[in-house]
C-alpha cells in the first residue's frame, strides 16, 4: 500500500512522486489534500493533490524539501511505500464558471493549482495562469502548466526567465491592461497569497487562497490548523483549505505556521548531520 | 464484621513524586494475593445491584466468585460474555458513579473494588497465555466465530465505521454473533479515543493493542487510513451490496473553544490537539519521534473534566513548572472522576475554581503572554439542574501564563455527517437515533457513542455499540 510508482526531480530538492492510492484516487477533487506519513516515527503532514488518476489507482504528489520529513520523502525512492496516505480532505474547490480566471501560484504552489485550472479550463473559462519563482531552475511543471491554461505568465524574481519581478506585479500589469479579470485563485507561500489579496482587493476582485496551515489529524479533530476568515475562527482541514483571501488574517496564518520553528529545525539539523549535509544543492 | 471486609484493598500506586516526571501507568495493579482478598469481601447478596450499574451488563457477583477462589481466567472469560474490553474498563470506568456506587457492601462501609479486580483479571489472563479468540479467525481473512450463543444467522456483513470503544465493542459483539465484520478507521492508528485522547499514564497503550488484537482475533478486519464520508461513501458501501448494515461510531471529534479574544495565538492548544501530539505521535519522545510539542513554564487547562486532569498531568510530564485547572463552578460541579482530581493534586496541579477566562493577552511575539480571568459565583441552577456561574463585576484578575490548553468539551466531528445523504442529525449537529439500539434515518444504519450523545465515557459508548450490535442482529435476522 501507498508504494511510490514514480519520483522526478522537478528542481533542486523539489520532488514529484506519483503513489499508489487507488481509494483515495477514486474520490479525489481539485483542492483536496492527503495526509501522509512516511514511517512509523513520521509525523502526519499534509500535502494537497497535484493530479489524482482513478484508473491508475494513483495520486501525484510535489513535495519541496524544507525541514526533516519532508527531506525524508526526498530520500525515498520509486518502490518505497508512505507509511500512512490518508484523503481525500479538505472541502473541494468551490469551480464556477466565471468568465476569465487568472491562476497565481508561487513555487511549488503551481502543483496544487494545476487540478483547478485544468476544471475551469474544462468547464469554459478562459485560464491565464502566473507561475512566479526566485529563478529559472525553480520553475516547475511548466509543460503541464501551459497545457492547463490559454495564456501562462512565467515570473522569476532575479530575471532569469520570462517576467522580471514578483507575481503580484505580473497581475497588476494585466489588471492595468484593462484584462476582465473574473476572478483569482492564488496558491503558494503566505506572503504572496496576502500580496495578492491585497492587490485584487483594491480592483474588487474575488481571490481565494488556499491555506498551508500546521495540521495534526487533517479531520477537525485537533483545531491545530485554525485561522482567521472575516472575524471567525474556522479549521482550515474540514472548512477550507479554500477561503475568501479577502477575509483571511494572513498575519496570525504567517505567525501560527512559526509556532514550531525551533523544533522544526532542530529536527532538520539532527537529520543533516545524520546525512552528512544537506542534500538541497544537489540535482 | 471482619476486617477483611470492611477495609478495602487500595490498589498500589507510583509515588505522587516520582510518577509526575515520568509517562508509566500511575496505578499498578494488584497481585494475586490482594486480588483473592478483595475479591473475597463480596458478600454474593441476592439483589445484585451492582449489575445495574453496568452499562454492558457484566454479571459482576459471578466474576468476583471465581476470583475468590482464583480462577483468574475463568473470571475474565465471564466478564467477555459480556465485555470485551475489560483491561480498558478496569481502567477507565468511572465505577464510583456506576457499579460501584450501588453496592451493598457499600451503604456500610466501602464498596468491593470491581474496576481493580476486573481489571487484574484482564491482565493476569493476557499475561499468562493470551486468548485464542476465534480459532478460524486468520490474517488472510474475514473468518467468522461460531455465534457464541448457538443461534443460526443469515449469513451478512458489518461496517462499523470508527475503532473507538463504541466501535470496537460493535464490531466484537457482532463477531461473536458469527457476523462478517469490517471497521474502518480514519486515523493511522486504532482505538481512537483510547489512543489519541487517553494518556499513557492511565491507559498504557501496550493494553489498547492487546484489546485491539482481541477483537481482530475474532474475524474482525480493521482498515485505517479511510475516512467514511471522504474516502468512501456509506451510502455507496451498502447500496452496492459490500454490506447488509453499517454502525457509526465516530465520536465526539471537534474541539470547542471558549470564543475569546487571543484564542489563537501561539501556546493555545485544544486538550485534543495537545494530547493527540502527545499520546497518538509520541511527540513526548521528540526528536526520536517527529512531532514535537511545546510546552511552557506556566500552563492553565481550562475546564474540569477527565480530558483537562490528563491534560494538565501531562504538561507536568513533559516539564511544565507550574500547572493551573481553570473552572468557573466550584469543586462539586468539577465532572472529572474523583479519583483523577486527587491524582491531580497530589502531582502537583493547582485548581483555580470559579473563576473564568475573559481574554489571553498576547507576549507581543505572536505567543502568549498572559491570561484575563474574572472570579464567578454560583447563582440559580441551569438548565444542567447544576447551580450557574455568574462574574463577579470588578473582580477581573490576570494569570501569568504562557500555555492555555482548552479542554471545554467536544463537538461531533462533521466528515462523515456532512458526504452522506439522508442521515438526520440533531440541532447540535450530533447523530439522531431513533430506538434504544441507536438506528439512524438510513436503513441498516446504526449509530452510536458520542457522535450520538456528545463527550461522555467510554462505557456509555460501549453500551451504545453493544445495543446497536443487538439492533443490527435483530433487523439482519428479519431481512433473510
Amino acid at each position: 500500500m501507498f508504494r511510490i510508482m514514480e519520483k522526478r526531480l522537478l528542481a533542486p530538492a523539489v520532488h514529484q512522486l506519483v503513489v499508489e492510492a487507488p481509494l483515495v484516487a477514486r474520490s479525489a477533487r481539485p483542492g483536496n489534500f492527503v495526509i501522509v506519513r512516511t514511517n512509523e516515527t513520521g509525523e502526519r503532514i499534509p500535502l494537497t493533490i497535484a493530479d489524482y488518476d482513478p484508473e491508475k489507482g494513483s495520486v501525484m504528489l510535489v513535495v519541496q524539501e524544507v525541514g526533516k520529513s519532508t527531506m525524508d520523502i526526498g530520500m525515498m525512492e520509486a518502490g518505497d511505500s508512505f507509511a500512512d496516505v490518508a484523503g481525500p480532505l479538505g472541502q473541494a474547490t468551490p469551480i464556477k464558471k466565471v468568465g476569465t480566471v487568472v491562476g497565481v501560484a508561487g513555487g511549488i504552489g503551481v502543483a496544487p493549482l494545476l487540478p483547478q485550472i485544468k476544471l475551469h479550463k474544462e468547464i469554459g473559462n478562459h485560464v491565464i495562469t502566473i507561475v512566479g519563482a526566485r529563478t529559472r531552475d525553480l520553475l516547475i511543471l511548466k509543460d503541464e502548466t501551459e497545457q492547463a491554461s490559454h495564456e501562462v505568465i512565467f515570473a522569476t524574481d532575479d530575471g532569469s526567465f520570462g517576467y522580471h519581478g514578483f507575481v503580484t506585479a505580473a497581475l497588476e500589469e494585466l489588471i492595468k491592461q484593462g484584462r476582465q479579470i473574473d476572478e483569482v485563485t492564488a496558491i503558494g507561500p503566505v506572503r504572496m497569497m496576502q500580496a495578492t489579496c491585497n492587490l485584487t482587493r483594491k480592483h474588487n476582485i474575488p481571490t481565494l487562497v488556499s491555506l498551508n496551515a500546521v495540521m495534526v489529524d487533517g479531520t477537525g479533530m485537533c483545531g491545530c490548523c485554525r485561522v482567521t476568515v472575516g472575524g471567525e475562527t474556522k479549521f482550515s482541514c474540514v472548512d477550507g483549505p479554500d477561503f475568501d483571501g479577502h477575509k483571511v488574517d494572513f498575519d496570525e496564518l504567517a505567525s501560527r505556521q512559526a509556532f514550531f520553528r525551533d523544533e522544526e529545525n532542530l529536527a532538520r539539523e539532527l537529520a543533516e548531520q545524520k546525512r552528512g549535509g544537506c542534500r538541497c544543492h544537489e540535482k | 464484621m471482619p476486617r477483611e471486609i470492611v477495609d478495602r484493598v487500595e490498589m498500589p500506586k507510583q509515588s505522587p513524586e516520582e510518577r509526575r516526571s515520568n509517562f508509566r501507568e500511575v496505578a499498578l495493579g494488584l497481585d494475586p494475593e490482594l486480588a483473592v482478598r478483595e475479591a473475597k469481601r463480596c458478600i454474593q447478596c441476592k439483589t445484585k445491584p451492582c449489575t445495574k450499574g453496568c452499562p454492558v451488563e457484566v454479571e459482576i457477583p459471578d466474576f468476583i466468585a471465581l476470583m475468590a477462589q482464583g480462577k483468574f481466567r475463568e473470571a475474565d472469560a465471564k466478564i467477555k460474555e459480556k465485555n470485551s474490553l475489560p483491561a480498558i474498563c478496569g481502567r477507565v470506568c468511572p465505577q464510583e458513579s456506576q457499579c460501584e456506587s450501588l453496592c451493598t457492601l457499600g451503604k456500610k462501609f466501602t464498596p468491593v473494588a470491581v474496576g481493580a479486580l476486573e481489571r487484574f483479571a484482564a491482565d493476569w489472563t493476557r499475561e499468562h497465555s493470551p486468548e485464542s479468540g476465534c480459532e478460524k479467525a486468520g490474517s488472510d481473512g474475514p473468518a467468522v466465530c461460531a455465534a457464541a450463543d448457538g443461534i443460526e444467522r443469515p449469513s451478512a456483513r458489518v461496517a462499523v465505521i470508527g475503532s473507538g470503544p463504541a466501535g470496537l465493542t460493535c464490531a466484537a459483539e457482532l463477531a461473536l454473533m458469527g457476523y462478517r465484520v469490517d471497521i474502518y478507521e480514519s486515523l493511522h492508528e486504532t482505538g481512537g479515543v483510547l489512543r489519541y485522547g487517553i494518556p499513557e499514564f492511565r491507559l498504557p497503550k501496550a493494553i489498547v493493542n492487546q484489546e485491539v488484537d482481541y477483537v481482530r482475533s475474532l474475524g474482525v478486519r480493521i482498515f485505517t487510513n479511510v475516512l467514511v464520508g471522504m474516502t468512501l461513501d456509506l451510502n455507496e458501501m451498502l447500496a452496492k451490496g459490500e454490506y447488509q448494515a453499517a454502525f457509526i461510531g465516530t465520536g465526539a471529534g471537534l474541539p470547542y473553544f471558549l470564543e475569546i479574544p487571543g484564542e489563537n495565538l501561539n501556546g493555545v492548544y485544544s486538550a485534543n490537539e495537545f494530547l493527540t501530539r502527545v499520546n497518538l505521535m509520541k511527540a513526548y519522545k521528540f526528536p526520536e519521534y517527529d512531532t514535537p510539542v511545546k510546552i511552557g513554564r506556566r500552563v492553565a487547562v481550562v475546564g474540569a473534566g477527565n480530558v483537562a486532569m490528563d491534560a494538565a498531568r501531562t504538561s507536568l510530564r513533559l516539564g511544565a513548572e507550574d500547572v493551573k485547572i481553570v473552572y468557573r463552578r466550584s469543586r462539586t460541579e468539577m465532572p472529572a472522576r474523583l479519583e483523577e482530581i486527587e491524582n491531580a493534586e497530589e502531582e502537583g496541579v493547582q485548581m483555580f475554581l470559579l473563576t473564568n477566562p475573559v481574554r489571553i493577552i498576547s507576549d507581543g511575539k505572536g505567543g502568549v503572554g498572559a491570561m484575563e480571568c474574572i472570579k464567578m459565583e454560583l447563582g440559580e441552577p441551569d438548565a444542567s439542574g447544576r447551580r450557574r456561574p455568574v462574574p463577579i463585576p470588578g473582580s477581573e484578575f490576570t494569570m501569568d501564563v504562557d500555555t492555555i490548553i482548552i479542554a471545554v468539551g467536544q463537538g461531533p466531528n462533521p466528515l462523515l455527517a456532512r458526504a452522506t445523504e439522508g442521515l438526520a442529525l440533531n440541532r447540535r449537529g450530533n447523530i439522531e437515533a431513533r430506538d434504544e439500539y441507536g438506528a439512524t434515518s438510513i436503513p441498516g444504519v446504526w449509530a452510536g457513542g458520542d457522535i450520538v450523545t456528545g463527550a461522555a465515557t467510554v462505557i456509555s459508548a460501549m453500551g451504545a455499540g453493544k445495543r446497536a450490535a443487538r439492533g443490527i442482529d435483530i433487523w439482519l435476522r428479519s431481512q433473510s
